[in-house]
Parts: structure tokens; C-alpha cells; sequence
């Protein structure tokens, strides 16, 4: 059982001695920072404090920050040994595909944490500093943090899917690239284009909650809005959520990680080095 | 029987409509060196991976001990060095090493096999500032990891000075002597001659040849190679002998390793007009070309 916590090891060192970690960091924080202070107009006129409407922008940004940096490090994972000729080198150890899988997830996984708590957790502590900030804004600070971590692992999992299924470290960067802008850019804009068509049709009116939800980047805009009164107000996004029960969104991100990882797992055992 | 490390039986594999492996049986004892030759894409790798069970095979048994290939066991007992094998270039060649020793479960000495191949003073400096054939000396510690059953070595000596080489085979003699059974594919011909118990030599998928190599030259029946140098003038000499005139003053000729001693006989009866004989039995690159190429001709 140690031995996925081995590669988890090597793993970390690698992303702190290629510095993803550090920039990582610094990305999160200074989007966050900026966000923030660019974001803080608004609070006198809707009379929340500074750190919910913090927290509002800042779910906006994780939305696209949280699957692209995951993605940076999973495309990686299983293409790049290949393209080296370590892979089967690995996989002739005793180590089972799965364990070398999940040592490399959990070392993703802290690393993309350990940016989204320094990065989200600095501008909220400044937001909650200039601003002010209550119970409720904290709870949706710490409630924005998990999920964006949900969030990144899911996509952690495609990465992995992905890099498992190309042919070499390029064409997993590609695919990865693809499938960021399919589910952050693509499938709200074809949404959005389907409601329009509708014309507040039954599509808008019972399936469309359910379409967007199954999106994990959506899901996961779906779970801070609708949890939050003062967050939904400062989005101005209230309708979709309002629309579905409250358990639809966790689910959806909660269950999203899950199967990418069987996915990505299934997907590796057919890898031949 | 129960002294096989390695037995691989009629194997059969396909890579859509080619047979890359076509009933293919080795097998090698334990503390046996065996070199595996064959020309780029005669299915070497491909046999490798097979035993590894990094890939299926369509037919024919493989067993490592008494393992299947890709089971636990069987993946605890062999150990292998990728063709130009590359690691991550942000680790050093310590932590590499360890991972390894961790995943493998075996306790090792990790600076100790590192100085085992020479790599004592780049312990802890990255992979990515390591030559080709420091990265190649990083593989060969980790095949040294615990006491492996089997030793599958692709192109071991790629990317390796004349020196390394050396040591290369040191080590490979140490884990033959250890009862690691090791199979080395190689192209380096004249290395492995002196190195190796048996020759096994592949071509297109098929074993064409696995023997030891004095009785691989018998059974080719290559003919030795008999230069005679004349005193004084070697188209008599061609004449009288048989052979072929190859410079001003030598005469070359062929004969069955049966046929020797009377064309010595006959040389030497010739007294003043031959100045020097040389004799060159026939060398594992001409058995190599013999077996490898049959077809071809």
C-alpha cells in the first residue's frame, strides 16, 4: 500500500523542482488579487460585504483557472513516460497500473490544493480585511475553495484519460487543450445559443437545469451561487439555480471525479509502452 | 526442470495482419548470459515486452519461474533495462533510484548501487545534466535492485564508451554469477561473443538460431579463411594452392573445418615459397550474417 505513496513523493518533487508549483501559486493569487479589487465597486449597492462579492468573482475565475491548471499537469502524466521510454520501465515493477495512477493524482491533487487555498485564502483575507466579512462570507470562501479543488480534480481525471488515449505527450496537450475549451467555452455557448432557439420553451424550462448542471465546471458555478443568497445576488446569475433541487450540483461534482478516474483507469490499462 | 529461470514456449504474436513473433522457444537456466541478436525490427523488443507482459502474445506460453508474465510475482522477479532509456529530467539520480527501490519493495543501498555503476559523484545532481551514457549506467542500477530471477536487457550498451562496456559486462557477469539468468539484445556482435553462454539469433519474428556459438559455427558450416602470404611470387602460389590472389604478395582460401589440417599439410609442404599463413575461423559476425540473411541470399 506504501508504494503509491512513493510515486506521490517523486511526484511532488517534480512539481516543485519544475516550479508548476510556484507558478501555480502565484497565478492563483495574483487573478484573485485583481479580481478582488477590481470586483469591489459593487458592494455599497447591493449591501454585501466585500468578501462576497470577492467570492463571486472569484468562482468566475476558477471556473476557467481551476480545469486549466490541472490540465497543465495531467496531460502529462502517462504520455509524458511514454514519450521518455520509462513507462514500461515502471509498469515492469511490481506496482500495479492503479496505484501508479493514484500516486500521481494525489500529488496533483495537494498540488492544485495548495494553490487554491494560498491563492483564493490571500485575496479573501485581504477582501475580508478592506471589506469586512461575515460568517456567511466565510463559509462561501471555504465552500469556493473546496469546490474549485473538486473541480480541478475532475479535470486532473480527464487529463489523465486523455494522456492515457494520445499517442504522445503533443497530442496530449492538444486533446487537453480541446477539451478545455469544449467544456468551459463550447458547451455554455451552445447552451446558450439552444435557449435562444427555445424561446422559454419546455427545453428551458425543464431540461436545460439538467444539461448545464451535468457539466462539471457549471455544477460547480451552480453549487456557489445557489448556496450563497449574497453570491447569487453579486453574480446576477439566480434563475438556473433556482430551477434544479439543491443536491443536483454537489452531485454532479461529487460524482464527476469518480468516473474520469475509472475512466482514466480503465483507458491506462490499455496503454502498451 | 526446475532449474529454468526463463522458458518461453512456441510463441506466437500479431500486430494486425504481420506475425511479429512466430513460434518463437527459448528458454534459459538460472546464471545463464544469453545474447539475443537480430536486425532492427526482427521482433527483439517485441520479445521483451512479451516476457515482461507489457504485451499480450496470441499464442504459445511464457513463464518466468513458475509465473506468468505480468503477474506479481513475475514482475517481482525480473528485472529490465529499456532500449535508450530516459528518466524525468527534474530528479536525481538518488531519488530516481529510490522510487524504484520503493516500488520494487526490496531494501537497497541506493548510493551503494549508484557507485556499483559509477555514478557516485552525480548522485545528487539532476538526470537532465546526465549524459547518455550516465542515464543509460542510471538503468543498470536499477536492474541490480533486489535479486531478479531474470535480467532482460534491450541495447544495454547503446550510448557506452569502450570503457563502460566493460564494466557493463563486470555487472553482468556479477548477476549471472548471483543466478540472475540474463538476456541481452544486442547488435554489438563482438562483445557479446566473448560474453555469453549462448547466442540466440532472430530474424523477421522466427528463431533461426539458438545454440552455443562453437556449435552454431558447425552447424553453419562456414568455411575458415586461410591467407598465405608467397615469398616471391603469389600467382604461383594461387595457381598451386587453389585460392584467390587478394593483393600483390597473398593468396586467400577457403576450406571446411574438416579440410584443414590437410591444407596446412600442403601449405607447409611448399617449404621456401610461402613466407607467412594466417588462419581465421569464422567469427560470430559471419554466423550472425549467415543465420540472419539466409533467406535473403
Amino acid at each position: 500500500m506504501t508504494r503509491f505513496l512513493a510515486v506521490t513523493r517523486t511526484e511532488m518533487l517534480i512539481l516543485s523542482r519544475n516550479r508548476w508549483l510556484l507558478v501555480a501559486t502565484l497565478i492563483m493569487v495574483l487573478f484573485a488579487l485583481a479580481l478582488t479589487f477590481a470586483g469591489s465597486a459593487p458592494t455599497g449597492t447591493l449591501g454585501v460585504d466585500m468578501l462576497t462579492v470577492s467570492v463571486a468573482s472569484m468562482t468566475t475565475l476558477s471556473v476557467y483557472l481551476a480545469p486549466l491548471l490541472a490540465l497543465m499537469i495531467s496531460f502529462d502524466a502517462i504520455a509524458g513516460d511514454l514519450d521518455r521510454g520509462s513507462l514500461s520501465l515502471l509498469l515492469s515493477y511490481p506496482a500495479g497500473r492503479g496505484e501508479i495512477l493514484l500516486g500521481k493524482f494525489t500529488a496533483h491533487l495537494a498540488a492544485l490544493a495548495f494553490a487554491m487555498a494560498v491563492g483564493f485564502g490571500t485575496a479573501g483575507a485581504v477582501a475580508a480585511f478592506f471589506g469586512g466579512a461575515g460568517p456567511e462570507s466565510l463559509m462561501a470562501l471555504a465552500r469556493l475553495i473546496l469546490t474549485s479543488i473538486l473541480l480541478g480534480a475532475v479535470f486532473l481525471a480527464l487529463g489523465y484519460l486523455l494522456s492515457a488515449l494520445a499517442k504522445g505527450a503533443t497530442a496530449a496537450a492538444g486533446l487537453s487543450a480541446g477539451l478545455w475549451l469544449v467544456f468551459v467555452v463550447l458547451y455554455d455557448l451552445g447552451l446558450l445559443g439552444a435557449v435562444v432557439m427555445d424561446k422559454g420553451g419546455t427545453f428551458t424550462q425543464s431540461v436545460f437545469p439538467w444539461v448545464m448542471v451535468a457539466n462539471p465546471a457549471d455544477a460547480f458555478r451552480l453549487w456557489n451561487i445557489a448556496a450563497t443568497e449574497g453570491v447569487a445576488m453579486a453574480s446576477g446569475m439566480t434563475g438556473a439555480a433556482q430551477a434544479l433541487p439543491v443536491w443536483a450540483a454537489p452531485a454532479s461534482l461529487l460524482i464527476w471525479p469518480v468516473v474520469a478516474f475509472a475512466l482514466a483507469r480503465l483507458a491506462f490499462r490499455r496503454v502498451e509502452p | 526442470m526446475t532449474d529454468k529461470a526463463l522458458s518461453i514456449d512456441h510463441v506466437l504474436k500479431d500486430r494486425g495482419k504481420t506475425r511479429v513473433l512466430d513460434d518463437i522457444t527459448l528458454s534459459l537456466a538460472s546464471g545463464q548470459r544469453v545474447a539475443l541478436l537480430g536486425h532492427n525490427g526482427a521482433g527483439k523488443s517485441t520479445l521483451i515486452k512479451s516476457i515482461l507482459g507489457l504485451t499480450p502474445i496470441n499464442g504459445g506460453t511464457i513463464r518466468i519461474g513458475e509465473a506468468t508474465p505480468g503477474s506479481a510475482q513475475a514482475r517481482r522477479e525480473t528485472a529490465y533495462l529499456p532500449e535508450a532509456v530516459s528518466f524525468h529530467p527534474a530528479l536525481t539520480g538518488r531519488e530516481q533510484l529510490t522510487l524504484f527501490a520503493k516500488l520494487s519493495g526490496a531494501k537497497a543501498d541506493v548510493p551503494g548501487l549508484l557507485e556499483r555503476v559509477g555514478l557516485s559523484d552525480a548522485l545528487d545532481r539532476r538526470i537532465g545534466a546526465y549524459s547518455k551514457g550516465m542515464r543509460q549506467r542510471l538503468g543498470l542500477a536499477q536492474v541490480l535492485l533486489g535479486q531478479p530471477k531474470v535480467a532482460l536487457l534491450d541495447e544495454p550498451t547503446s550510448g557506452l564508451d569502450p570503457i563502460s562496456r566493460q564494466d557493463l559486462y563486470a555487472i553482468i557477469d556479477e548477476l549471472a554469477a548471483q543466478g540472475t539468468a540474463v538476456l541481452i539484445a544486442s547488435h554489438a556482435l563482438t562483445e557479446v561473443e566473448a560474453r555469453t553462454d549462448l547466442i540466440a539469433i532472430m530474424r523477421k519474428g522466427q528463431m533461426v538460431a539458438d545454440d552455443t556459438l562453437n556449435n552454431l559455427s558447425a552447424l553453419a558450416g562456414l568455411p575458415i579463411r586461410l591467407k598465405v602470404r608467397a615469398s616471391v611470387n603469389a600467382d604461383a602460389l594461387a595457381a598451386e594452392l587453389g585460392g584467390s590472389r587478394i593483393n600483390g604478395a597473398s593468396v586467400e582460401l577457403l576450406c571446411s573445418p574438416a579440410d584443414k589440417m590437410e591444407a596446412l599439410r600442403r601449405i607447409a609442404g611448399m617449404g621456401d615459397a610461402v613466407a607467412d599463413v594466417e588462419m581465421t575461423p569464422p567469427n560470430l559476425e559471419d554466423l550472425y550474417r549467415h543465420y540472419a540473411q539466409e533467406e535473403l541470399k
